[in-house]
């Protein structure tokens, strides 16, 4: 038994020494290619001017902080998720609320509106993800309707639908990821890769449409073929977890927010990270970040309260948006990329006439 | 924040300190709330309001501490004196030194030693309050100053947490990490090393693009997408966010009889940008529908339907995407794929069209997208299309457009499955645009 302790033991610090030698030589490979920098290359384009945006809607409703949110194909409506438990479907436009649902757990960490507009799903501490029908009946609870989808061994971090209703991509606090199909609840893929909590994932606006990218707490971002669940590339210069990914709107490359106060941005071709958006005086991790319908800007959302724009090109920061009185938990922007939405952990509270509330606020921003 | 802090303290480039008045009593080695964001825009080139905004988080999580009105965690930009906790966290570490004679915890004696080399320059001054604040202990009573040491102690372990400990203060679901999954077996490094070292390996063969050819194409996306990006720069006739006025979102519905130029131009961009939008889809249906009226037969892919639609009982399998519902449509696929194909709907399984989808996802791409761009169909289309007016934001605020709700695509479907008849939603396929054809 002790034999094999060492044995055990050696091949242990052996393996570890291959596997580090191989990184090695890889970051060599990755190297030679290098010939540039983005921003070098984008010398010749021109610089943008400072931006003032402004908020145009606050969409208060929540009791408690708004973790995550989707916006519909639309271009209009929009699902959000609580601490609290509730799922609130928005008309972001009118500011009406559509929709309201009470998930049986708290912390819904993950809502994502379905293709089609008739669906929303999510899922948080209840290690599931549910699919709400959503019936435009005033006297249908959609409670009653709800269909459990997919089932982890921890929280659900992130979900998301394919380019139909039929299939949910979602990824989990137990490391993996894992396609679903909505109806049947089949397990149709799996996917092992990371090492820590995964906590964000993203769908490639591909032509071919099956890889996606997940970020995790294991300071790894993971492209994966959805085919066959292998993982297809990764990338680790994140010096601290990876709370989102999403992919450059080409499908060529991938932007990531992190705890290390920076957003990265990695090219799928070069295989290597290209771009680093970060500042001195930035010091608080970078919750959610979004790209532009170009992709010329990048939203990025902080725990320091603000949203910080950076040319993606240029590496320079545009603008800092300041207007959330807590950390920005969620930051997309509009299918058509007319606004954003940013959702925060604010937590107002505000006495009127004897009575106090809680507001919680969802903004939409444009120039 | 640490480094920040620590920066800020730095001998020659930090913050000065001085004695500083608070009425009428002198406090020694003290900044002002005004020295502390003046320092912040300088170093950092930032604004004033975001120096601001950080020095008040510096203050709110313990970093710096008020000298006056100490309640209010909060900075001011004023004359305000304030003071770098680390000193009391500082000077409290010399007071347990002296007392227990170079006796403290491993951890603490790290601290002690590291805080010690950062504040070299006041060491003086720790050390003079370290000794005053015994002497001034020991005039209380024992009983009163068991409790004090208890609470300082406890202080200290909940902001200054020793290595190992979780940090109570975070807030969020626990995340699990390489860092406080301490218990790991040996098995598990093996597994976790060996699939390391394949993945590492099979990089290793991969084929890179030089980063010359990839940075390229992001400047070229970004400039060709800038017109219609409307963040940028806005969006004709106006952004609905902005002037309540949704004509924009009527205009771009998904079928109008007359669309935008700019919509027409994008579907040049690529087959995609075609594909996606279902005028451009219907678009190219109609072209196809023109070209080969009449000169082809009926191909293979009528076996694919007939397959499919028997064969293959999952109901996603539009194979009537491949082509408009109805008429025939010359779709060629090689005998390989076609063979494959038929192969694999013997043992049916999720990915059985693929193969074919992608094949003739290329091939219309390579083949019928350019020569519809180049048609007269496209052309006329183009030279038609409409380039909407601005219409500039109200000039009198108050008066507020109404905002009109628009019907839920969820209404859209129930109706449709109200009347009885299910309709293969073009939206509704398993894998991307390929199958969309």
């Amino acid at each position: 038994m002790a034999c094999q302790g060492l044995s055990k033991g050696e091949t242990v610090s052996s393996l570890r020494a291959e596997s580090e030698n191989l990184k090695a030589k890889l970051e060599e490979e990755r190297s030679k290619l290098h010939d540039v920098e983005l921003h070098q290359v984008a010398e010749k384009v021109e610089a943008l001017g400072q931006f003032v945006m402004k908020t145009r809607r606050t969409l208060k409703g929540h009791g408690n902080k708004v973790l995550c949110m989707d916006w519909c194909r639309d271009k209009r409506r929009i699902v959000s998720s609580s601490q609290d438990g509730k799922v609130i479907v928005w008309d972001a436009y009118t500011t009406n609320k559509e929709h309201a649902v009470t998930m049986p757990c708290t912390w819904v960490m993950a809502c994502a509106y379905a293709p089609s507009g008739c669906a929303i799903a999510c899922g948080g501490l209840d290690n599931k993800c549910s699919v709400y029908p959503l019936s435009l009946d005033k006297n249908e609870n959609l409670s009653a309707k709800k269909k459990s989808v997919a089932m982890h061994t921890n929280y659900l971090s992130s979900c998301s639908f394919t380019n139909s209703d039929m299939q949910l991509l979602t990824s989990s606090g137990d490391g993996t990821c894992a396609l679903w199909d909505v109806e049947s609840g089949q397990l149709l893929q799996s996917f092992h890769g990371h090492s820590a909590d995964v906590l964000s994932l993203n769908l490639a606006p591909s032509e071919t449409g099956n890889t996606f990218v997940s970020g995790g707490c294991d300071k790894k971002a993971n492209v994966w073929d959805m085919r066959s669940g292998q993982n297809i590339q990764s990338f680790e210069t994140h010096e601290s977890d990876i709370n989102c990914v999403r992919y450059y709107p080409s499908g060529d490359a991938f932007a990531t927010g992190s705890d290390d106060a920076t957003c990265r941005l990695y090219d799928l071709r070069a295989d290597r990270e290209v771009a680093i958006y970060s500042k001195e005086s930035i010091i608080f991790g970078a919750s959610s970040v979004d790209f532009s319908l170009s992709g010329r800007l990048l939203f990025a959302g902080y725990n320091d309260y603000t949203i910080n724009v950076w040319d993606v090109l240029k590496g320079t920061r545009v603008a800092i948006l300041f207007g959330h009185e807590n950390r920005v938990s969620t930051v997309r922007v509009s299918p058509d990329g007319t606004a954003f939405c940013s959702g925060s952990w604010d937590n107002t509270l505000r006495r009127w006439a004897g009575y106090s509330f809680r507001f919680v606020y969802c903004c939409i921003w444009t120039l | 924040m640490e480094r920040v802090i620590v920066s800020m303290q730095d001998p020659d480039m930090g913050i000065k300190m001085r004695n500083q008045r608070l009425l009428i009593t002198v406090i020694p080695h003290a900044m002002t709330g005004r020295d502390i964001v003046d320092w912040l825009i300088q170093k950092y080139s930032i604004t004033e309001e975001e120096a601001l905004h950080t020095g008040n988080f510096l203050v709110k999580y313990g970093y710096i501490y008020p000298l006056k009105e100490p309640r209010n965690l909060c900075l001011k930009q004023d004359e305000t004196p304030y003071r770098f906790q680390v000193y009391i966290h500082t000077i409290y570490l010399a007071r347990k030194n002296i007392r227990k004679q170079g006796e403290l915890i491993e951890y603490e004696k790290e601290c002690y030693n590291a805080l010690h080399k950062r504040i070299n320059h006041t060491w003086d001054f720790v050390v003079m309050q370290a000794r005053e604040q015994l002497r001034a202990s020991k005039q209380r009573r024992k009983s009163d100053r068991i409790v004090l040491e208890c609470q300082e102690q406890a202080f200290w372990l909940i902001n200054r947490p020793p290595p190992g400990v979780m940090d109570i203060l975070e807030e969020g679901p626990e995340r699990r990490n390489g860092a406080n999954t301490r218990v790991q077996l040996v098995s598990g490094i093996l597994e976790t090393c060996a699939v390391d070292i394949e993945h590492n390996r099979k990089s290793l063969g991969r084929n890179r693009i030089k980063s010359s050819i990839c940075l390229e194409s992001f400047v070229k996306y970004c400039e060709q997408y800038q017109d219609h990006d409307p963040i940028m720069q806005g969006c004709l006739p106006s952004n609905p966010w902005i002037t309540d006025d949704i004509m924009y979102w009527n205009m771009n519905a998904e079928m109008v009889p007359m669309p935008t130029k700019l919509r027409v131009e994008r579907w040049t961009f690529s087959f995609m940008e075609l594909l996606n939008d279902p005028l451009g889809k219907k678009e190219l249906l109609t072209y196809l529908e023109k070209e080969f009226s009449g000169t082809h037969t009926l191909h293979i892919n009528t076996h694919i339907q007939w397959l499919a639609k028997v064969f293959i009982p999952l109901k996603r399998f539009h194979i009537l995407q491949f082509l408009a519902p109805g008429a025939s449509r010359w779709v060629n696929i090689d005998s390989k794929t076609m063979e494959k194909t038929l192969q694999g709907i013997k043992h049916p399984h999720r990915f059985v069209m693929d193969d074919a989808q992608m094949h003739i996802y290329f091939l219309m791409k390579k083949d019928s997208y350019p020569r519809y761009l180049k048609s007269e169909l496209y052309k006329n289309l183009l030279a038609r299309a409409v380039v909407p007016q601005e219409t500039k934001k109200s000039v009198f605020p108050f008066m507020r457009r109404q905002r009109h709700s628009s019907p839920s695509p969820a209404l859209v479907t129930q109706t449709a499955e109200d009347n009885g008849k299910a309709q293969p939603n073009t939206g509704k396929t398993n894998t991307g645009t390929a199958a969309q054809i």
